[in-house]
């Protein structure tokens, strides 16, 4: 690779590569602010996201490979950075007031939020094993730290502990599985892979067990049954806002890498594949739904909410094998995550602010009465709510009503029995959050902070506004392709 | 464009013009929100008298059709498709004739966050006129769903004692049968092509065995809602904890849906499985005519009564619709408008009563008729219709509902017995027996509690509630020919279809 190649594929990824330099800027810039301007860097970092942001604006349409093939910046990309930039942007804006109010308020927050923030991104374009290994790290290492931010409170030291310590095992699992890929088919590369197992020279048993493991080890990432116990005391213990980053970015980004290795790289292994997918997404929509319902905390009932909702992404991938169907489970489960994305942003805002102090107003029981107190919050907790379950007419129910529809043209009517019957299940625990706001009496803390109303409010109205006016989505979501 | 002017538009979404104007309005404003949705709703039923007008009732097809590409991507082809027949065009009359009464009925009764109420209520009416009209099952779906959001808060949040449970009860047992249909929905949407109710039903062709299945699924979401026995356990607990409004919408209305989506989706999209299936449908409509008008003799609760013989009356609407006959789908669709009516008309009554007196136990009162005489004798009116009594609306339907289970019920018809015209028969004795004794129970004898001597007879307002539907009885009652022209070319070109059917599926 001579100078002007790399500068060809500098130049591919540049939104990843000035948000890469921005964070590592404003690490020293950091430093020179006065103690009393550390919101600066939140600006500052807001900052970055947006020239990060407008710069993926503009290339939208370009669908290039880079680094010898080994990242691809391609419509599925595109579409993920955007949904990883736009949810950085958002946890700053919920973040700022918290933080401080909860006296986290350190310069580092933001610029491991930007970190993780780019490990996304590239977790999105990786096309190769490796790579998927270094965004992965890229993305999990900051989390580690920002889950145990709020030390010396010992549940988020030990929030902290468990991620990282459960992390690296599940990322050494994916190092295994890579390990094992490689010996199976010689190469990293995820075309390359399809090319050894097409010209007949990988080792088959290798190459399963190689991607079982990835399997495994995503699955720690994105939270699914059975590697799903960390998630609701990890999502606890860590500062909240942290912790609906994680719910969304996180998650999101181990499923760009699932998407892409299993449509990519295994479609012969499908045959294979799909019966363990069908089961570990049945098992999580089951598991997930019902232990919700036990569920008192607000913070632990949206864990496992969102251990659930990674069941159904996963649903959307079971029929990923069969001709003609990887496009649109890659769309179904784009637009799966769009929906939750925008759904989780509401409801974690509306958490933030009802939580007080040393963990207090997290139960169920501090949001009753909010709907006489604060209508507006009320109301767009309750559209959250009303979205998760799938009620129409809510971006939420056109989630759920396309990954179901893929499910059932990949001949999985069962599966998505299933799938209708635990969102069922689900309705029951999040409508009891509904009749605490709207049908109890209570007196509920709310914390006065406005950049909460605007994310819960605006991503509220977009949760309802695309659920009728959906076309452009679905057709933004049909052209993210990978190549 | 051309759409802005539509009948069909303005009837369903002018509602949302009131919902607007009061969200804008304070806490505080309690007589303004109430003005405003009274106004919107009296407006929304001018709307649907001009719809009304320019309806054509010799036309059996859709008419004053909008049809707008809405969701077009690989597989699937969605469109915002409105359209009205004779099968659809009295129940959209009675929801815009209902709205504006329900909403007078609370003028004293929702003292509180009267804002809320009137929002969620008008957001409720846009719903149900949505279902009513909607030809593409994705639309029809995203109604029927949203119908659910409005009336869970209206029960849970104005209800009675145990508001909370049966709020959840109703949200829970609804979802439970929607979303079996959403899948055959799916099904229907990907291995079809289309959306669209009458491209589904020109395009026909799907075998016989998977037709049942897919009935069955469309079923259990309608018998839920209708309900049928043996799954009505939602009914009573909704309706006697929702508030009078609530319950009125929801006897009134929101039932038929479940009986309308019968007739428009299970008999239009799968008249095969529609007659395999007639017979046990049939069993089920009989067990609940008796069931319920026998239960509702054991109820203490007047509310609960009335909640009880709905499951009655519409076993009379189900067994009409499944006789598959004209006459047999002809009564069943009026008998959901007597019932609308009667039903409507009885738990505004019971809620006139609620409010003076705080509660529903039959016991309490007696004598009535000497203390309230206006009221006894409308409520005399509505209870005489209720169960059945010639010259009045319930008569007809129930009669012409008879005949046409009779005549499917000889050999070669749907039913293939006399037995269920006969025992169908039985239950508007029963119903006479229950509504009679409630009758006597509270109105006859002398006034044996001493708090019932000072009860005020209904004033003006609650006069002017029960006027409109007390002239609807008689109407129907006695010249219902009107009503059966608007709907009979629709029914006929539905008995014919259903008739080819059945003769195709012979072996």
């Amino acid at each position: 690779m001579n100078l002007s190649d790399a500068a060809v594929s500098l130049n591919a990824i540049l939104p990843l590569a000035v948000l890469v330099a921005w964070a590592c800027a404003l690490l020293l810039i950091d430093l020179f602010l006065p103690k009393e301007r550390k919101g600066w860097t939140a600006l500052l970092s807001a900052v970055g996201l947006l020239v990060s942001l407008v710069l993926t604006l503009t290339r939208l349409d370009q669908s290039t490979t880079a680094f010898n093939g080994m990242v691809s910046v391609d419509g599925f990309a595109n579409f993920l950075s955007l949904l990883f930039l736009a949810s950085g942007l958002v946890a700053i804006a919920i973040s700022y007031d918290y933080i401080k109010r909860m006296g986290l308020d350190r310069g580092e927050y933001y610029v491991l939020l930007l970190f993780a923030v780019s490990g996304m991104m590239l977790m999105g374009m990786a096309s190769d094993l490796i790579v998927v290994f270094l965004a992965l790290e890229l993305l999990s290492i900051p989390l580690y730290v920002l889950a145990g931010i709020a030390t010396p409170r010992s549940d988020s030291e030990e929030s902290s502990l468990k991620y990282f310590l459960l992390g690296s095992f599940s990322t050494g699992i994916v190092v295994y599985g890579i390990a094992l890929v490689f010996a199976a088919t010689g190469t990293t590369s995820l075309t390359g892979i399809v090319d050894a197992i097409n010209a007949g020279s990988a080792l088959d048993a290798l190459l399963l067990v190689g991607a079982a493991l990835l399997l495994i080890g995503l699955g720690f990432k994105v939270a699914v049954v059975p590697f799903h116990m960390w998630t609701p005391d990890v999502y606890q213990g860590a500062p909240t806002s942290v912790a609906a980053f994680m719910a969304i970015g996180a998650k999101a980004a181990g499923f760009a890498a699932l998407l892409r290795v299993f449509v990519i790289a295994f479609p012969s292994l499908s045959v294979d594949l799909a019966p363990i997918l069908w089961i570990v997404s049945a098992l999580t929509m089951i598991l997930g739904n019902v232990a919700a319902i036990a569920q008192h905390n607000i913070k632990r009932l949206l864990a496992y909410s969102s251990i659930a909702n990674a069941g159904y992404i996963l649903m959307a991938l079971v029929p990923y094998g069969q001709p003609g169907m990887a496009d649109k489970a890659v769309a179904a489960a784009l637009f799966y995550l769009l929906a939750y994305a925008f759904t989780s942003f509401t409801a974690w805002s509306v958490v933030i602010a009802l939580e007080q102090a040393e963990g207090k107003g997290l139960e169920l029981e501090d949001y009753a009465g909010l709907s006489k107190r604060h209508p507006v919050l009320a109301l767009t907790m309750a559209i959250a709510m009303f979205s998760f379950t799938g009620v129409p007419p809510t971006l939420g129910f056109l989630g759920k009503f396309n990954v179901f529809s893929v499910t059932l043209e990949g001949g999985y009517v069962w599966l998505a029995i299933i799938g209708v019957l635990t969102s069922l299940v689900s309705a029951y625990y999040y409508l009891r959050v509904v009749v605490y706001m709207y049908m109890r009496d209570g007196e509920p803390q709310v914390n006065r902070d406005r950049w909460l109303y605007v994310v819960a409010s605006a991503s509220a109205i977009g949760l309802v506004v695309f659920g009728i006016f959906s076309q452009p989505l679905f057709t933004w979501v049909s052209q993210a392709l990978m190549r | 464009m051309e759409y802005l002017i539509n009948p069909l538009i303005l009837v369903t979404f002018f509602p949302l013009v009131g919902v607007l104007i009061i969200a804008f309005l304070k806490q505080e404003q309690k007589n303004a929100a109430r003005w405003v949705a009274l106004i919107t709703s009296l407006i929304t039923f001018g709307l649907s008298l001009w719809m009304l007008a320019q309806f054509d009732s010799s036309d059996p097809q859709l008419q004053m059709v909008v049809n707008l590409p809405w969701i077009q991507v690989a597989g699937w082809n969605i469109s915002f498709y409105l359209g009205i027949d004779g099968l659809s065009i009295l129940l959209v009359l009675l929801t815009t004739f209902l709205a504006p009464l329900a909403i007078l009925s609370t003028w004293t009764a929702v003292e509180d966050r009267v804002k809320d109420f009137m929002m969620f209520f008008l957001l409720l009416e846009v719903g149900m006129l949505g279902v009513f009209l909607a030809q593409d099952l994705f639309l029809f779906y995203i109604f029927w769903e949203f119908t659910l959001v409005p009336m869970y808060f209206l029960i849970g949040i104005w209800g009675g004692q145990r508001r909370m449970y049966a709020a959840i009860k109703f949200f829970l047992y609804t979802m439970a049968g929607s979303i079996l249909m959403l899948l055959a929905i799916l099904w229907l949407g990907i291995n079809q092509g289309t959306f669209t109710l009458p491209d589904l039903m020109a395009k026909g062709g799907i075998p016989a065995d998977l037709q049942l299945w897919l009935f069955l699924a469309f079923a259990a979401a309608f018998a839920i809602k209708v309900p049928m026995w043996p799954l009505h356990s939602w009914l009573p607990d909704a309706h006697v904890e929702a508030p009078t409004a609530g319950s009125v919408i929801l006897a009134g209305i929101l039932l038929k849906l479940g009986t309308y989506g019968f007739l428009r989706f299970n008999l239009g999209l799968f008249p095969q499985a529609a007659v395999q299936a007639a017979p046990w449908i049939a069993v089920l409509a009989v067990i609940g005519i008796l069931y319920g008008a026998m239960v509702s003799y054991a109820q203490k609760d007047v509310k609960k009564l009335v909640a009880y013989s709905s499951v009655s009356h519409l076993g009379f609407v189900m067994l009409g619709l499944f006789a598959l006959n004209s006459q047999g789908i002809q009564g069943g669709i009026l008998q959901m408008v007597n019932h609308g009516i009667s039903t409507g008309a009885l738990f505004l009554i019971v809620g006139m009563i609620y409010e003076r007196r705080h509660t529903r136990d039959m016991d309490a009162f007696g004598g009535l008729w000497k203390v309230m005489p206006v009221y006894a004798v409308l409520t005399l009116i509505v209870a005489l219709s209720s169960m059945g009594l010639p010259g009045l609306n319930g008569f007809v339907g129930e009669f012409t509902i008879l005949l046409g289970a009779w005549g499917a019920g000889a050999p070669g018809g749907a039913l293939g017995s006399y037995w269920f015209a006969g025992l169908a028969a039985l239950g508007v004795i029963l119903a006479a027996v229950y509504i009679l004794f409630m009758f006597q129970k509270m109105f006859l004898g002398p006034v044996i509690k001493d708090e019932n001597r000072s009860l005020k007879d209904i004033n003006w307002r609650e006069i002017a509630i029960l006027i409109p539907l007390i002239v609807l009885i008689f109407w129907i009652g006695l010249y219902p020919k009107p009503f059966f022209d608007l709907m009979a070319p629709a029914v006929d070109n539905l008995v014919a279809a259903l008739q080819s059917a059945a003769v195709a599926g012979l072996p």
